[in-house]
């Protein structure tokens, strides 16, 4: 059960991580739509 | 009789009048050129109509009134005439935003999808689901729990180790959260709503979202995974085709003999990574919209191989609009989902409640030797030497 426990465990931190290098990496919804003109909130 | 024979001709000549009318091309000198209550007609009842007569019709700048007289302050073009241009994709258009998808405003295909997406896709999608589950319960009923037929020697052996069980439930994990995320995206609109309401649904959506697009990344950490630990045990041999032809042993007596993997697993994991890639390229092309676009490629290559043609689909577009790549990537996505859904059913099926002994391969990494003689009796000539196996008599394999 330990391997199955590790692996779920795996998975929100690979979804927590691969979200926020994406964000940090300019690829937020945001970022990659708006224009240079569009004042964005971060 | 006579009235008989001229209601006849009467018929006849309406039905011949009607059929002449649908094959001429329709006069709209009545209109000016614009569409007519005929045009208006076909469409509502879901006619085809050549809209050529339309989508050219979009002003002409050279014949613009000046800027201060009646009608010039949109540049030779009426509104009428602006919408069309913006509805065929020929208006000149500026955006605040970037990328190719900006400009265009409205996108005239997009209906299909979307009839498409809300009605066979979530319908058929849904038969398929209800309809395995329904078919394994009809099995359970039918076959009842395979269990392990010889007496167990509660001698243990290790099936699978630590990092192959982490690599198939870091793979089952992230699959039944995007199964499940993925299907309350897909009914949402049409049953969820419905069901719940909007501001319940629109909290339950945005954590969806969230958790789909992210958890895809593991999905594809797990598939890689399994691909490089097992693809070796998943390649055919000719020991499948026994197991084939004797049904996997599962309305008989004795089990055929198998490695590893047998048959059945192997198409299991071949359509997990078939369907799993699938799926993954797919997700990848709509996690980054209108930037890896699929189909326009895929469709060029199988026009050159002919492939479209023989499959009856004649000469498939090669030149897509934005949305459009991101509308066929949905849709394949969502569908191949759906078919890879209903086998990891059946699979979960065996590997829980249909099969004694089963799980244990997959929660703490060891099965009884038994099970095991019965199900893998020539993974167990491989793992154990001689000297050590049980003294209990194998369940015959053949």
């Amino acid at each position: 059960m330990k391997a199955m426990l590790l692996a779920f465990l795996a998975v929100a931190v690979i979804a927590v991580g691969a979200n926020t290098v994406l964000e940090q990496a300019g690829f937020s919804v945001q970022d990659r739509m708006a224009g240079p003109a569009v004042r964005l909130s971060h | 009789m006579l009235r008989a024979l001229t209601a006849l001709l009467l018929t006849l000549l309406f039905v011949s009048s009607a059929t002449a009318q649908d094959t001429a091309m329709p006069d709209r000198s009545a209109t000016g050129g614009a569409q007519t209550l005929q045009d208006i007609l076909a469409r509502q009842n879901g006619a085809q109509v050549d809209n050529a007569f339309r989508s050219q019709a979009t002003g002409n700048p050279d014949s613009a009134a000046g800027m201060a007289e009646q009608l010039g302050t949109l540049g030779g073009t009426s509104d009428p005439e602006l919408w069309r241009a913006l509805r065929f994709g020929t208006a000149d258009i500026t955006t605040a935003n970037r990328g190719p998808a900006a400009t265009v405003l409205v996108q005239d295909g997009g209906m299909k999808w979307l009839l498409f997406r809300q009605g066979p896709l979530a319908t058929y999608g849904a038969y398929l689901l209800i309809g395995t589950i329904v078919l394994l319960g009809l099995f359970y009923l039918i076959r009842g729990r395979i269990t392990i037929d010889g007496e167990k020697t509660g001698h243990k052996l290790l099936r699978f180790k630590m990092i192959e069980r982490f690599g198939h439930w870091l793979l089952a994990g992230s699959f039944l959260l995007l199964g499940l995320t993925g299907l309350i995206s897909l009914f949402g609109r049409k049953v969820l709503i419905p069901a719940f309401g909007h501001e319940a649904f629109a909290f339950l959506a945005v954590g969806s979202k969230w958790v789909h697009n992210n958890v895809s990344w593991a999905f594809i950490l797990g598939l890689v995974m399994i691909l490089v630990m097992w693809v070796i045990h998943n390649l055919p041999d000719r020991t499948d085709i026994n197991w084939l032809v004797k049904g996997g042993g599962i309305f008989s007596k004795g089990h055929p003999p198998a490695k590893k993997f047998n048959a059945g697993q192997k198409m299991i994991f071949w359509s997990v990574i078939i369907l799993g890639t699938s799926i993954s390229v797919s997700g990848v092309s709509l996690l980054f919209p209108f930037e890896i676009n699929i189909f326009a490629a895929t469709f060029a290559k199988l026009n050159a191989l002919g492939i479209s043609g023989l499959l009856g689909f004649g000469e498939l577009r090669e030149v897509l609009a934005p949305h459009e790549e991101m509308q066929y990537a949905q849709l394949w996505h969502a569908g191949v989902s759906f078919v890879l859904m209903a086998i990891i059913l059946a699979h979960i099926y065996i590997g829980t409640v249909g099969m004694e002994g089963a799980a244990d391969a997959m929660t703490t990494g060891e099965v009884e030797e038994q099970w095991a003689r019965e199900h893998h009796s020539l993974w167990v000539d491989e793992v154990m030497p001689p000297d050590t196996k049980s003294t209990t008599k194998a369940t015959p394999a053949e």
